[in-house]
């Protein structure tokens, strides 16, 4: 009983939490730019498998995972600026243009993998970020293996979160991406130029996203492996949902996905007859109740997933 | 959204020819900076597939369960919903239709089969059933619905075998289906079973069903303009529901006809994601039945060549995968054809 | 003095001619009037003007220099203005954040809220239109939001102010607030293009008028040279009766009823209160009110597309209020609805499957769930004929067919059903006079035949001219409601005071 408790409520596991929640977070503000500027954007969950290969690769290439980060944060931003030319240039459906970007990261980085490693599953092993300790949160007993010991991606994802939200909220640039999103009509009249803004949007997407993914891979753990991303965009599409489109609140939809797949995965060490496959489920479980509640209390931008053309 | 009218279908069909041709393109690009030989792959590539009767009976045999989840993707657009979850929905299918062929091993073919056929369907049927309720009665976006779903039931299914239906040893599966539920092979030695006349029952089915029925009538205008549907009288919410079930159903006979007819038994990851494929199959093939069949067919040839050209020339499956996606980015995005087409004039 | 001059615009759109070859001259501090019927180009050249459409041939020159306006930016560097039918208002954000959007005043990075505020609230005083910074724009009343826009084109120092069909949501007396304002703007040295189909309105408030017809200019003329008769003959090209004969005739028995239904939306802050009305066999009840006064509310809850939080609606003697939408269409009712485009029709497909949108199960059409493909093609060469659709027959895509002719399908086939009630919602709205003409001999055909006709209408004129009796819809509630009103009691009644003068027979409340 005492391990069950352990889990649920355990310090170790609140860390986790906050570990894993890293690149949901990150990949849902990206989500929040994107559906701010009224485009629906399902490949989140290529940009994050993107960058997370991109990230390894880099550190492979390099030895630093700096430098990997930051081939992750720029293969990121060239998916999101390829996906903003099919949707916007090339008139794609926005969300049959999101899974078919997803289904192409996917073969491309197993690809990849195999012609640059010859592996198949598991890239070799990369120098990954180790963890820093924060100067003064670092030492207080407690708090320090909640807030004050992590990688250095995750401090650099909660700076993202709150630059994000000054940026969509309290700047000229963020009131126009909200206009656009909101009427377009409106945002063409006053002239602001919404095609600019709508493929600066999906490129940030991409780069916040591919930074997530370096996490995924570089963050806690020094390798790739196929496909491992398993749902994270997807589920971050669903915290930006239930955050109201709003950076802050994206990261804590995120952090409570992340929660019950801490938990999931420690219940899953103790023997408790529950059969594993079950336990398994439970952030997927949660994603689910959580989208079919939360849609109807909240109003996404009012021209999310239109096409608009501005007509010359 | 509703298929292109007549006169325009040359033009889709072209369209969607060049997709592929352009998505190929990009994969000669792909294979040729990483060293391979393009001509002697795609060589292989055209063998595979085509070369041989065997070859081509391995095409219309990759073929079938492509058939069904482009159907069943298909179908869900036809209504304007993304069935992304096609996936779960068939792992359900082939189990449902393993444990009820198990259950009545002296039962004739002529009962057991169709009986096990419905068992799948109708859990297919059942699990795409949830998503469009969800979607009906709350509004969540059956985009991440489906999509978790999928790995609820991939899990759900792998608990329920291990737990009550298991066959003792190492591996994970059922024990064999009796020989009474088997499908006939078409031609000896090939794995190619009457299934495929299923699934092109399940394209004339669908066929007549959008072009002849008040419901088909009526699930295409829900995804024309829900609005206009709902003043009409339409139920929109039930068709919501109507088609994400029959979406499931069809998705399910994908599973139920690969454990019919090849596999003999459910065993865990058996499917290739082919539940993803068929979405690159709804879109290539404009959400029309016939068109499902085709691109179908351009798939399952892919398929069986992609696998010649991995053993033979060691180029890795996953190109394809890439081709896929590449396949959904640009028959989706009509201007992009255009703009290539006007430059090729010049 | 000439401050604009529009030479030889044209502007295709594949192959409709919306502006061809037109010449116009606009003098300083003048109010010109653009008139012309729905589809004459007005709206197009007006876009044109403020940099939102490109022309094709033609030169734009302003304060005695060509210019090329390439956007709405460069519209209003050169100080024109463009207040929209549809308003470029954010509903979710403020009135400062929509005011300074695009041009907005900066703290460093961030967006200085304070100062858009401050800005607001002088700018308002400088032009004397009351506005509240703070305040949600979708909380503001239709008047107050078109001062919003005005004020949003004065801020960005628009000397040139183009109004593209104003007054189609005011009631009377806004529209009089309106013009009171634009004659301050002239007074202080503004100039206003004027964008309108209504000949009152221009009579009123013009003091030069061009008629545009068919994408030509046909005349420029001065206010007082002219009169409405002869800027209706400019508009059409013949003569036009405007109020079509309507028989004397004693209704039958009560067909439909409304009881004491409320309905409540729950975001919009509108309900349906109370609503009480009874229409007879071979009667026309009109529905008059501004729009955004719950008329939709009462089309959606009349054809079962809104539940009612409660009362009851009768048709014919039986209870309404729980069948569904399909129900009450089975047992005779019948809908045109408000937007025929969005919810009329489904303009992907062809005429002939939105001949039978609605009906599509039942015989001879269908027969146990199957279509009838000849009885259908039947069908819809019957409707087209008797209804004058112009197309190319029933394979016709809907949505390539003209806003008079979709109306005409829509009519076409809810009219062929034999309906006992019948529900018209702004059925002229968008249409050209000649379609509109047509349109008002059919609904009177409908009420010689017996039907029971509701008819909403934002259009005094058509209201008056067509109903036996009229009911007037304000902020959710029936106000008044009796025969013989004139059209200032209406506008009265319509902003929810009671006219001082003698109340019509059924009294207002």
């Amino acid at each position: 009983m005492n391990e069950v408790l352990d889990a649920v409520l355990g310090l170790n596991t609140f860390a986790a939490a906050i570990r894993i929640s890293t690149p949901i977070a990150l990949a849902a503000t990206g989500g929040a730019f994107s559906e701010r500027a009224g485009i629906i954007n399902i490949g989140l969950e290529g940009m994050l498998l993107g960058g997370a290969f991109s990230g390894v690769l880099g550190a492979y290439l390099s030895g630093s995972p700096w430098l990997g980060a930051l081939l992750a944060v720029m293969f990121g931003g060239v998916l999101g600026y390829l996906f903003a030319l099919f949707v916007l240039r090339f008139r794609a459906d926005q969300i049959v243009a999101g899974i078919g970007l997803n289904i192409f990261v996917l073969g491309a980085t197993a690809w990849l993998m195999q012609v640059i490693w010859g592996t198949r599953g598991v890239s070799p092993n990369v120098n990954g970020f180790g963890e820093i300790v924060l100067p003064i949160i670092g030492h207080i007993p407690v708090v320090d293996r909640l807030l004050g010991i992590h990688s250095p991606l995750i401090y650099g994802m909660f700076l993202l979160v709150a630059a994000g939200w000054i940026l969509l909220f309290k700047t000229p640039l963020g009131l126009r991406i909200r206009i656009i999103g909101e009427h377009p009509e409106a945002a063409d009249a006053a002239g602001i130029p919404i095609r600019r803004i709508q493929y600066a949007c999906l490129v940030l997407s991409g780069m916040l996203s591919g930074l997530g993914g370096a996490y995924l891979s570089l963050g806690h753990l020094s390798w790739f492996s196929m496909n491992m991303s398993a749902g994270r965009g997807y589920m971050a599409l669903a915290a930006n949902i239930f955050g109201r489109w709003n950076p802050v609140g994206g990261l804590a939809a995120s952090g409570l996905f992340a929660y019950t797949d801490a938990v999931q995965m420690r219940l899953q060490g103790l023997n408790l007859g529950i059969a594993n496959e079950l336990i398994q489920m439970l952030p997927y479980l949660l994603t689910v109740v959580v989208i079919s509640g939360a849609v109807i209390r909240s109003r996404p931008p009012a021209a999310l997933g239109r096409r608009y053309d501005p007509n010359r | 959204m509703t298929p292109p009218a007549k006169t325009a279908r040359v033009t889709e069909i072209l369209h969607a020819l060049g997709a592929v041709v352009l998505a190929l393109g990009i994969g000669a690009v792909l294979m040729a900076a990483s060293g391979y030989n393009v001509v002697t792959a795609y060589g292989y590539l055209l063998t595979g597939a085509f070369g041989n009767f065997y070859n081509i009976s391995q095409t219309l045999l990759k073929m079938i369960p492509l058939i069904f989840t482009g159907l069943s993707v298909a179908i869900a657009f036809r209504s304007g919903l993304f069935n992304i979850g096609a996936e779960g929905q068939l792992y359900w299918g082939a189990f449902a239709t393993a444990v009820v062929a198990i259950r009545f091993p002296h039962t004739g073919p002529a009962v057991l089969v169709p009986l096990s056929l419905i068992a799948g369907a109708a859990a297919g049927g059942a699990w795409g059933m949830i998503p469009g309720y969800l979607k009906a009665k709350t509004g969540a976006h059956e985009v991440v619905t489906t999509i978790m779903l999928n790995t609820i039931g991939i899990l759900a299914t792998g608990f329920l075998l291990r737990v009550c239906f298991k066959e003792a040893g190492p591996v994970d599966q059922t024990p064999l289906i009796p020989e009474s539920a088997r499908l006939g092979e078409l031609i000896p030695y090939t794995r190619l079973t009457w299934a495929l006349f299923v699934g092109i029952g399940a394209v004339l089915l669908t066929d007549l069903m959008f072009k002849r029925t008040a419901l088909g009538y009526e699930l295409q205008a829900v995804g024309d303009n829900l609005s206009a549907a709902q003043y009409a009288g339409i139920d929109a919410d039930r068709m919501l529901v109507v088609s994400m079930t029959l979406s499931g159903l069809t998705a399910g006979l994908a599973g139920s006809t690969l454990v019919l007819g090849v596999l003999h038994r459910f065993i865990t990851n058996f499917s290739p994601g082919y539940g993803f494929v068929g979405i690159a199959v709804a879109v290539l093939g404009r959400n029309t039945p016939w068109g499902v069949l085709s691109a179908a067919f351009l798939f399952g040839a892919l398929d069986a060549g992609g696998i010649s050209m991995q053993l033979f020339a060691r180029i890795p499956m996953d190109l394809m995968t890439m081709v896929q996606g590449l396949v959904i980015l640009f028959v989706a995005a009509p201007f992009l054809i255009r703009r290539i087409y006007r430059h090729g004039k010049r | 003095m000439k401050i604009l001059e529009l030479k030889h615009i044209t502007k295709r759109f594949g192959g409709l001619t919306a502006n061809d070859g037109i010449d116009l001259d606009i003098e300083k501090g003048e109010v010109h009037c653009l008139l012309g019927e729905n589809g004459a180009g007005k709206t197009t050249l007006m876009k044109i003007l403020f940099g939102m459409v490109a022309a094709d041939t033609g030169q734009i020159v302003h304060d005695g220099r060509p210019v090329s306006l390439h956007n709405p930016h460069a519209a209003l560097r050169r100080g024109i203005g463009m207040i929209h039918q549809h308003f470029m208002l954010v509903d979710r954000l403020s009135v400062a954040d929509n005011l300074v959007a695009g041009c907005e005043p900066r703290r460093g990075f961030l967006l200085d809220s304070k100062k858009s505020e401050s800005q607001v609230l002088s700018a308002a005083e400088t032009y004397g239109l009351r506005v509240n910074p703070k305040e949600k724009v979708e909380n503001l009343s239709v008047g107050e939001q078109q001062r919003l826009e005005i004020l949003k084109a004065l801020y960005r120092g628009a000397d040139i102010l183009i109004l593209d069909e104003p007054t189609s949501v005011l009631t009377p007396q806004e529209v009089r607030d309106l013009f009171s304002i634009i004659r301050n703007l002239t007074a202080a040295g503004k100039t206003i293009l004027f964008i309108t189909h209504k000949l009152k309105e221009t009579m009123a408030i013009a003091d030069r008028i061009t008629v545009l017809r068919g994408g030509k200019k046909i005349a420029t003329v001065r206010k007082d040279d002219t009169d409405p008769g002869r800027l209706a003959k400019m508009m059409i090209g013949r003569e036009v009766f405007l109020r079509p004969a309507k028989p004397e005739k004693p209704p039958g028995a009560v067909v439909f009823e409304a009881k004491q239904v409320c309905a409540s939306h729950p975001l919009r802050h509108l309900r349906l209160k109370n609503i009480t009305l009874s229409i007879r066999a071979g009667e026309i009840l009109g529905i008059a009110g501004v729009e955004g006064n719950g008329q939709l509310e009462l089309e959606e809850a009349i054809m079962g597309l809104r539940p009612i939080d409660s009362g009851g609606i009768v048709l014919n003697g039986r209870p309404i209020q729980r069948l569904r939408t399909a129900e009450r269409r089975a047992a005779g009712m019948v809908h045109i609805p408000s937007d025929r485009v969005r919810r009329g029709m489904i303009g992907s497909q062809s005429v002939e499957n939105n001949l039978i949108l609605g009906v599509h199960r039942k015989k001879p059409y269908a027969k146990r769930g199957v279509l009838q493909r000849p009885e259908i093609e039947s069908y819809c060469r019957r409707v087209i004929e008797a209804f004058g659709i112009r197309c190319r027959g029933g394979r016709d895509t809907a949505g390539t067919l003209s806003g008079g002719n979709q109306q005409k399908l829509i009519l076409g086939r809810e009219l062929s059903q034999e309906p006992v009630f019948i529900l018209a919602a702004h059925p002229t709205r968008g249409v050209d006079i000649g379609a509109v003409e047509s349109i008002h001999r059919l609904l009177l055909e409908k009420r010689n035949e017996n039907k029971a006709i509701l008819l909403i209408s934002a259009e005094l004129d058509e209201l008056l001219s067509l109903s036996d009796r009229i009911a007037v819809l304000y902020e959710g509630e029936v106000v008044a409601e009796g025969d013989g009103f004139t059209e200032e009691a209406l506008g009265l009644l319509m902003t929810g005071q009671t006219p001082r003068e003698a109340t019509p027979r059924d009294a207002a409340r």
